[in-house]
């Protein structure tokens, strides 16, 4: 039996566990979060990306209750939680630096919240044992934060977010000080913990491949804004904007003019003596209405001859970045635009078949990109 | 390069002499058993002996050391509000104003503070005693210990704060069990640093006195007018060994520390990498 896609937000009785109205908060005369509308749901891990400045942090602290919204409100399981102060909201956060507590054991640390609660000793005890084995750290119980490496000391902020049994748990930035190999380990492992505790995950991050690995779901932000709400696939695959699509990977943009074809296509004239790019288009546009075509380098093909496909545009290769995986190939074309090309380097020892300054083509379909108003 | 030259010997030399020399005249002359202060008449331990016997000089003592523990203590307290609030207030209107007024007392010329005091106190009709000499000593210490403790807060992190009230606790618990803790080591280095200034305060002490209370440095400035005795010679002597115990334990203590701390941090990398 397959299971159920986790899927809340397409539910329109589920309730969210938290609900955003129309959030506005200012510092002086600086916008941090723009009018926003936002459901969160249960068990979600969820993702705000954004570059720094974005809104992403302030948007976390006012969850948290270090920042309460200028305007509007936030609801947690309906009610408004504006008046509540941190130390009396059920939610937790892990920090950026962590922010252990240096005279404490890491025992004392993940024990702390639970000692705020007059928590029986036992019950304590029990808990925080249950914490350190959840995040394998039953050996270094008795060690101060200084003494464990940065990958343990991760795992304790882990663990003493969690003690609590929060509602809703925030991760702001929490593998941003790892290497990138404990990173990656980090992202399984939060999501294995995420899944065993069944809380809810908000994480701030800047680095989208983190937010695709662990999140349900990414809120792209921008300017105090979200840009576009989506699960990762809907949004690497189906961006609403030029931003989204930029943000998130790496993509080829190209403006143009759109003209309507017979059966649902779009044909854009984007070049003078280029052949127009035909694409399928999932909104309306009018004839002579501006476009943006993105496309993702890995759906462009690369060929020595003209291929049959619905694009194809002939260049000649700039430059090639071998990634060991896959090989990336900036194409000029003849009007001085760039396209770039991916490949997949799924033979071993193959030859190259191509090099600098030769002759290709590039071709896709006209269902590979994507067609956009801005 | 030659790391021992005879210019940097004679350097070293003059330095630790001018530092060094009139307080080691002053060690050997109180082993002296002779009562002229210059004649040298073989070793004696009698004038010990007799600082002990001497009541004045234990009453201005006890006097001393109750002004130093009470107003260091006061001082610390008040200067460790004000550096919280000087560091963590943020940019409010009046805020150089303010920090500078915090920090004025540091270069007023003492003469100027005690006399001030002295006015004050004549002024509201407090009779002049223990009391106000722990007032003023409070006042001007106070500014130091906010130096050292603000110094320390600059590089607190706050988030350690804010992880502590996210946890549960309210603004004063998290103070009372995260932030106090962890700036405990500059708290008591600005208590020892208001204890020593209240220790050697001569001139508001002299200011803010009365007939009842007589510090101990007010007492051997009176008795050395009168001519030095062996017995000022024994009991510098012993402040001078008091302090050098003290600064000595202190900076060993330290010293482990961080060389401690260095150790467990290097364990710990060690272990990341391993």
């Amino acid at each position: 039996m397959a299971l159920d896609a986790f899927a809340p937000w397409e539910d329109p009785n589920a309730d969210p566990i938290i609900h955003f109205q129309n959030v506005t908060k200012r510092f002086g005369d600086f916008t941090a979060i723009d009018d926003l509308t936002i459901d969160i749901y249960e068990k979600e891990f969820f993702a705000l990306l954004g570059p720094s400045g974005c809104g992403k942090t302030t948007l976390m602290r006012m969850l948290a209750g270090f920042e309460t919204p200028t305007e509007g409100t936030i609801l947690l399981q309906g009610q408004n939680i504006a008046p509540v102060p941190p130390n009396k909201r059920a939610v937790n956060m892990m920090f950026q630096s962590y922010a252990l507590f240096p005279h404490l054991s890491v025992w004392e640390n993940i024990a702390f919240g639970l000692k705020r609660d007059g928590m029986a000793k036992n019950d304590i005890n029990d808990r925080v044992d249950e914490m350190l084995r959840l995040t394998r750290l039953e050996t270094f119980a008795r060690r101060k934060p200084h003494q464990i490496s940065g990958g343990q000391r991760q795992r304790v902020a882990l663990a003493r977010s969690l003690a609590k049994h929060p509602k809703l748990l925030l991760l702001d930035e929490p593998l941003g000080a790892l290497d990138k190999k404990l990173r990656q380990e980090t992202q399984f492992e939060l999501m294995d913990i995420q899944e065993k505790t069944g809380t809810t995950f908000v994480i701030v991050t800047h680095d989208q491949e983190e937010a695709m690995t662990v999140a349900s779901r990414v809120a792209v932000m921008d300017h105090g804004k979200i840009i576009q709400v989506a699960t990762p696939d809907a949004i690497y695959e189906t961006p609403n904007s030029t931003y989204v699509a930029d943000f998130i990977g790496d993509v080829n943009l190209i403006e143009g003019k759109a003209t309507s074809k017979d059966n649902d296509k779009l044909s854009i004239a984007w070049a003078e003596g280029q052949p127009e790019i035909v694409g399928t288009p999932t909104t309306e546009f009018g004839n002579g209405q501006t476009v943006h075509f993105a496309i993702r380098p890995e759906k462009v093909a690369i060929s020595a001859e003209k291929p049959e496909a619905a694009n194809a545009l002939q260049g000649k290769i700039l430059d090639i970045a071998y990634l060991g995986n896959i090989s990336t190939y900036h194409v000029e074309l003849a009007g001085g635009q760039v396209i770039k090309a991916q490949t997949a380097n799924n033979r071993r020892l193959s030859r190259r078949t191509f090099t600098w300054e030769d002759n290709v083509w590039l071709s896709f379909t006209d269902t590979a990109g994507v067609l956009l108003e801005r | 390069m030659r790391r021992f030259s005879w210019f940097n010997a004679t350097s070293l030399t003059l330095g630790f002499a001018f530092l060094y020399l009139p307080m080691i005249i002053l060690v050997i002359y109180s082993f002296n058993a002779s009562k002229l202060v210059t004649v040298w008449a073989g070793f004696s331990t009698k004038w010990y002996g007799e600082l002990l016997r001497n009541d004045a000089f234990l009453d201005a003592a006890w006097v001393t050391l109750k002004v130093a523990v009470m107003s260091s203590s006061f001082a610390t307290v008040l200067g460790t509000m004000a550096a919280i609030v000087l560091v963590r207030a943020g940019r409010f209107y009046g805020r150089t104003l303010f920090s500078g007024m915090i920090y004025a007392p540091l270069v007023m010329p003492e003469v100027i503070t005690g006399l001030s005091l002295l006015l004050l106190f004549i002024g509201i009709g407090l009779d002049r005693g223990v009391l106000t000499i722990v007032l003023a000593h409070t006042t001007f210490s106070m500014c130091y210990v906010s130096v050292v403790v603000s110094s320390r807060l600059v590089s607190f992190d706050q988030s350690l704060e804010e992880a502590a009230l996210d946890l549960g606790c309210t603004p004063f618990q998290a103070f009372r069990l995260v932030t106090l803790p962890i700036i405990a080591p500059a708290v008591i280095s600005g208590w020892l640093l208001a204890f020593t200034l209240s220790l050697d305060d001569l001139v508001i002490a002299s200011f803010t006195a009365g007939p009842s209370a007589t510090t101990l440095p007010m007492k051997i400035w009176s008795s050395v007018r009168l001519g030095v005795s062996p017995e000022i010679n024994a009991l510098s002597t012993l402040m001078i060994a008091i302090v050098a115990v003290g600064v000595i334990t202190a900076s060993l203590v330290s010293k482990r520390a961080a060389v401690k701390q260095q150790k467990d941090e290097r364990a710990a990398e060690r272990a990341e990498a391993a």
